[in-house]
């Protein structure tokens, strides 16, 4: 013994630790991936060996190298083991190795289960901290259940640190994953509230906060205490936690509001922790404290402080809580508008930002063109692109934002030489059409001025805009022809992709213009030449890289020399030209097209006609731009034109699209401009047409009818304003200035235009808006859980030392949660769900299983066991006679026990007759005053010659016991391993004592050679009873079967015909009778029992799979007929089947 | 018994994690962006960490002395100090109070500080389970648990104690 210790740490100096393996990364910085992956190789070598302090030395390098990046999970079951190491030290590293690596997938989590428990109940009080820091990290639904009831008997522990950290982590986390355990163990968690140690005491509000922010109402019967908290409490942090708190409360109770603007008031005034201000500044701009306009005063100049503060961060913040205020008091903001605008000039980047975003919440009709003038000074002077960019979206934003109800004058606004807005002006509100396009067609004229030194910073965006207003629009162009020209300039060929492609549809717009205006001429040469033009530039845009440009140009080159043919002709064809891009735009709400009801019988994904080949061409087109408004063809002129005239209408329309070759790429005002999918364009948009009142979802009708009056009344006046323009607009600055003084002035104030702000269209029966769902995946919903209502029995926590992993597979079980789940009012909601859920959550432990290994089996046997004790064996009554000596001492403590029946049953694996005397697989029995049992065995899948077994000691005497060694009589198939230089027959000692009445758990490897029959093993355990120093002996036989080799893998109908065509299986059957159950619970029990998986179900037969830990596949078909079920099973090892269908026959003749 | 085995989806988990108030990770990078610590509260990818760190760590080493600390990074914050060559990044969602972060990242140094008297990059490169432990101590969960220099270094030095003793 004592050489071994030598011999491992010479191995341990050997080593590389973490030091070494630091400096070593450093010395290496040329060749680091090459030194890492010598480091792991040595790592894995380190981890084969047996001595714990290489694995755990091994295990700290991992973490470090995880950190950089590398992948340790291969590792998984090496930190396992070191966690599992009863020298805090390497428990520690092997914790923190977990916490890092492990996650709700990671499978070797599910044996870590009783590790952890044994830690949480270690009397080291560090042993217990680093298992729940760890717990924290890597907690499964699985494990929070498991372990629900051993933290909540730590909370009430009296040791400070344990209390405070079991509270937090685990209390919150294992509500989540595991929401039943949160009403048995909310009094505890009350409790904690009043903790005398202010750590247990913030860790308690910690939760509560937590909890409380999503299901407020359960919390709000805690206030007072609350309260009472924080008047008294000092700790900056939990005031901060509880004035959060408060927040989530307050909405649900006015009163409390009322209350807490008081002490909340005091606190802005005294604190002198600016993120105690913070806190509490934003809680009253949160809260509903609308009533006491003093308290936002207050904060606006608290915040006001924390702007002209020094310190950037304050002035981030102050801003960022400003504009919180600023949505329900914009008026006590803007008087601030000058500090914010001295911002708009500070150093830092997202303080701008910050500021920029309270600008545009400050802007109104008065001060708009203030602002943008402002902010337009900015932009010359932005250094940065990206800021840039957001002061220009900015600016248009303020500028569009609510419609455009800020923006008095337009003219104003189409020449800011930066808003790339007017094609949404422009549509919405054609009475400044005109001014627009004369003022686009400027900028396009100079455009060669703009795209040298714009292109690099998106202002040549304003080109697209400007040059589909003046080919949309052109009628209004006072010499299409110029700008034709200005934009068929090979310097066009510059700007990006979509911006020409736009050039170039518009072009042949103004093409058609053109040929228009000359209609009448007699002299026809106009028409030719721009057909010649048309002609001599778009192959510039034939040859260009960008798709889209490309096929449009084509598209066009094609048509102007079909019509320059016809022009040779004297064919006048200006009339059918123009009609290519006919069609009025009318603005269209965003949602509009999401809001087009789908129509009866209608499938959208089915292909009504052949695939459209090239319909999408247009879908390209940026939306940026047209995000507002987009266009759509729609003729609100028409509003007096009946629906029978409308009908007409349409359907010549759609008659002369039809006919039209080139109505795909006709115009962006197409109807198919929209629409993504493919085959989509058959629905039938047209609906949006209707000029009828549109319903919008949260305006009132009455409202709408205004609107829609005004509209017409405006456009029979058109003709008119256009000329009393001028006047009007001097009107309107006489007015404006006026009333500038005056605090209700902006509602007088006169626009430049009688422009009325256009109802954005949706189509009829839009639904109405969804955005308020709530995410029903929120585990949080979980959560919400009446806390008031009394206990009922079914949620007492799982008192259970062990797994109680499948415990839902049992369909007596089943049975028995739904009917309690019936009873239980507060489960109304949930229970669906969580009937939902269950299936769910089998899914996946199926899944789990297959990777895990027997453990889980066997655990479920267990508590299957428990809960119905006839129909299987009870062990603990089989006390074997042998030790009859003992039996006699200890018997009346034995009757004892047997009443109080031990938590610790006693499992096995189905199998054996219900009476032998043999302790089933797994399972040690024994004698006072030591009850043993087997835990698990765990098939290493790595290794298929290995098995695990766990064995839980159960300290049931009043004795300390010591010095216990385990050792089983090894036969020639299965070994127990024994470490290195320790002789064949030596046995092992088990690393801990167990004072009374209390159980840990140890483990054993055994080598097994061949998995086909099932074994039994005897041991024996000897320990020392501390009082009488006596050495005691206990006897025990450990039962392996043929189904604890059996690994539950799922296996895929296909892969299964292919394995049982493949031939290489050996058949077998067997008949049961008497099977009086129903299939499914058949199914269940086989499942449940001998670890097989159903790969496919029909009517009463089920194909089954599982395979073994050395490979065997097992294949079942399980037929029922009445009473009889007959399982036709092929395997490739006969014996092991043979064996394993047996088993499967005594499960059920015990039934 | 209660048997409604209640299972949340790892995925659905992750999201949803998103909207609590917590701390998401902390990390501490030094100026070349070479990661010295980190600690995530909420499960990230490892093929997806590097890329995280990566881009968080871009994010606050180009910002100047005179800005501020705080910085919006997709859908959460970034909360950084910067200590010498060091920084530590602190990744909170939005809801959490950014300024109690911040003096949170100083006690975390000055405690660091008071266990390695003056601490250094080195300190923390070699010591990085203890730095582990101490911050463990403070966060746990996604959560300030304690705040307390003494009571956050016992435990450690009860360790020390243990290894030398």
């Amino acid at each position: 013994m004592a050489l071994k210790i030598v011999k491992g740490s010479i191995d341990r100096m050997f080593d590389k630790n973490l030091q070494d393996l630091v400096r070593g990364i450093r010395n290496h910085k040329e060749d680091e991936a090459k030194y890492i992956s010598t480091c792991i190789d040595e790592i894995k070598q380190e981890l084969k060996q047996d001595n714990i302090a290489v694995k755990a030395n091994a295990v700290c390098k991992l973490t470090y190298l995880q950190m950089l990046g590398y992948d340790v999970s291969w590792a998984a079951f090496n930190i396992v083991e070191v966690m599992s190491s009863s020298k805090f030290t390497y428990k520690r590293i092997g914790y923190l190795a977990a916490s890092q690596c492990f996650h709700e997938s990671t499978d070797v989590i599910m044996l870590t289960t009783n590790q952890i428990r044994k830690d949480l109940s270690s009397p080291n009080q560090y042993d217990t901290g680093v298992a729940l820091t760890g717990l924290s990290c890597f907690v499964t639904p699985d494990l929070a259940r498991d372990l629900a009831n051993d933290i909540m008997t730590l909370v009430s522990h009296g040791d400070c640190v344990k209390r405070k950290r079991c509270s937090v982590l685990i209390m919150y986390k294992v509500f989540l994953k595991y929401p039943e355990s949160l009403r048995p163990a909310f009094p505890r968690l009350k409790e904690k509230l009043e903790d005398p140690d202010p750590g247990v005491q913030s860790a308690a509000v910690n939760v509560i906060c937590e909890l409380a922010r999503r299901n407020p109402k359960n919390y709000l019967s805690l206030a007072p205490l609350f309260f009472k908290l924080m008047t008294s409490s000092t700790n900056n942090w939990v005031l901060i936690k509880i004035i959060k708190l408060f927040g989530a409360l307050t909405p649900l109770e006015p009163r409390l509001g009322k209350k807490l603007i008081e002490p909340l008031t005091n606190l802005i005034h005294s604190t002198s922790a600016m993120s105690l201000l913070y806190e509490c500044v934003n809680t009253v701009i949160a809260g509903q404290y609308c009533s006491s306009v003093g308290s936002v005063v207050l904060c606006v100049q608290k915040l006001r402080i924390l702007i002209e503060d020094s310190d950037q961060n304050l002035k981030y913040l102050g801003l960022l809580a400003m504009s919180k205020i600023l949505k329900t008091h914009p008026k006590s903001v803007q008087s601030h508008k000058d500090l914010i605008l001295q911002c708009l000039d500070d150093k830092d980047e997202s303080i701008r930002l910050r500021a920029l975003d309270l600008l545009y919440g400050m802007v109104s009709k008065k001060n708009l063109m203030e602002i943008v003038k402002k902010l337009m000074l900015h932009v010359d002077k932005a250094e940065g692109t990206t800021y840039r960019d957001e002061l220009l979206t900015k600016i248009i934003d303020i500028c569009s934002q609510s419609n455009y109800q800020y923006i008095t004058n337009f003219e104003w606004s189409v020449s800011q030489p930066v808003t790339p807005h007017p094609p949404g002006i422009s549509v919405s509100w054609w009475t400044i059409r005109v001014f627009a396009v004369a003022q686009m067609a400027t900028l396009l004229d100079n455009a060669h001025l703009l795209t040298g030194s714009m292109q690099r910073n998106g202002i040549c965006e304003v080109l697209y805009a400007a040059a589909w207003i003046c080919g949309e629009f052109s009628e209004h162009l006072e010499n299409p022809l110029q700008t034709l020209e200005a934009m068929l300039r090979p310097k066009v060929a510059t700007l990006p992709g979509h911006i020409q492609a736009v050039y170039v549809q518009n072009a042949a717009k103004l093409f058609a213009t053109v040929l228009k205006s000359q209609e009448g001429n007699t002299d026809s040469t106009t028409a030719q030449e721009t057909s010649q033009l048309m002609i001599d530039r778009l192959p510039l845009f034939v040859q260009s890289a960008n798709l889209e440009v490309q096929e449009r140009a084509s598209c066009i080159l094609q048509l102007v020399k079909y019509i320059q043919k016809l022009q040779q002709k004297d064919v006048e064809v200006a009339e059918e030209v123009i009609a290519l891009f006919a069609g009025e735009l009318n603005p269209v709400a965003p949602k509009a097209q999401k809001k087009v009801p789908v129509p009866e019988g209608l499938d959208l994904d089915a292909w009504i006609n052949e695939p459209p080949s090239e319909s999408e061409s247009e879908d390209e087109q940026p939306k940026a731009i047209f995000a507002k408004e987009e266009p759509k063809h729609s003729r609100p002129r028409h509003t007096e034109v009946d629906e029978k005239e409308l009908a007409r209408r349409r359907e010549a329309r759609k008659q002369e699209q039809a006919n039209n070759p080139f109505y795909i790429k006709a115009s962006p005002s197409s109807q198919k401009v929209y629409q993504d999918a493919p085959g989509v364009e058959h629905i039938p948009v047209v609906q949006i047409d209707l000029s009828v009142p549109l319903k919008v979802p949260g305006l009132p009708m009455s409202d709408q009818y205004v609107k829609l009056e005004e509209e017409r009344r405006q456009k029979e006046r058109a003709e008119k304003k256009k000329k009393e323009k001028k006047k009007r607009k001097e009107k309107r600055s006489g007015r404006g200035k006026k009333h500038d003084s005056g605090p209700e002035s902006e509602e007088d104030i006169t626009p430049a235009h009688m422009v009325d702000i256009v109802t954005e269209e949706m189509p009829e029966n839009a639904l109405p808006s969804d955005d308020d769902d709530k995410d029903p995946n929120d585990p949080h919903k979980a959560l919400d859980i009446d806390l008031d209502k009394p206990l009922a029995d079914s949620e007492k926590l799982p008192v259970r030392s062990h797994r109680a992993a499948e415990a839902p597979k049992s369909p007596a079980e089943d049975g028995d949660a739904e009917s309690a789940a019936t009873q239980e009012p507060k489960k109304k909601s949930g229970k669906e769900k969580r009937e939902k859920k269950k299936d769910k959550d089998r899914d996946r432990k199926v899944s789990l299983k297959c990777s895990v290994s027997l453990q889980i089996q066997f655990s479920t046997s267990r508590i299957f066991n428990e809960l119905s004790p006839s129909s299987f064996w009870v062990f603990n009554e089989k006390k074997s006679s042998k030790h009859k000596k003992k039996k006699q001492k200890k018997e009346k403590e034995e009757k004892e026990k047997k009443k109080k029946k031990k938590k610790h049953h006693h499992h096995h694996h189905h199998s054996d007759g219900g009476g032998e005397e043999s302790v089933q697989n797994g399972t040690v029995e024994e004698e006072e005053p030591l009850p043993v049992s087997v835990y698990d065995i765990q098939g290493n899948l790595q290794d298929g010659s290995q098995v695990v077994v766990s064995v839980i000691f159960e300290n049931k005497c009043d004795s300390f016991l010591k010095s216990m060694e385990f050792n089983v009589l090894d036969s020639l198939n299965s070994k127990l391993q024994r470490p290195e230089g320790s002789g064949p027959h030596d046995g092992l000692t088990v690393p801990f004592q167990l004072p009374p009445g209390v159980s840990n758990e140890a483990r054993f490897v055994f080598t097994v050679q061949s998995i086909v029959m099932p074994q039994k093993l005897k041991g024996t355990l000897t320990f020392i009873v501390k009082d009488s120093s006596t050495h005691e002996k206990l006897d025990f036989k450990l039962h392996f079967t043929c189904t604890s080799y059996l690994i539950t893998t799922p296996c895929y109908s296909d892969a299964f015909a292919k394995l049982l065509e493949s031939g290489d299986l050996k058949g077998s059957s067997v008949r049961l009778e008497g099977v009086n159950m129903p299939f499914h619970h058949l199914l269940a029990r086989i499942c449940f029992h001998h670890h097989f998986s159903v790969v496919e179900r029909i009517d009463s037969c089920a194909s089954m799979y599982s395979r073994s830990i050395q490979g065997h596949h097992v294949c079942l078909l399980v037929k029922t007929s009445g009473q009889t079920v007959s399982i036709d099973a092929k395997c490739d090892e006969p014996t092991l089947l043979g064996n394993v269908l047996d088993e499967i026959k005594q499960t059920f003749s015990q039934c | 018994m209660v048997s409604g085995v209640n299972s949340v989806v790892p995925v659905l988990c992750f999201r949803a994690a998103a909207d609590q108030r917590m701390i998401k990770f902390v990390l501490m990078v030094n100026r070349q962006g070479q990661t010295r610590l980190s600690r995530y509260y909420q499960p990230v990818e490892l093929s997806r960490r590097a890329a995280l760190e990566a881009d968080v760590v871009r994010c606050c080493l180009t910002r100047k002395k005179d800005q501020c600390s705080f910085v919006e990074y997709k859908d959460f914050k970034l909360v950084y100090r910067q200590y010498a060559a060091l920084y530590i990044v602190v990744g909170v969602t939005d809801t959490e109070n950014e300024l109690s972060i911040y003096e949170l990242v100083h006690n975390f140094v000055e405690v660091l500080d008071k266990y390695f008297s003056r601490v250094s990059e080195l300190d923390i490169m070699f010591n990085l389970d203890r730095v582990h432990i101490i911050l463990d101590e403070m966060i746990q969960n996604g959560h300030i648990v304690e705040t307390n220099k003494s009571r956050i270094l016992a435990p450690l030095t009860a360790l020390d104690k243990m290894a030398d003793g």
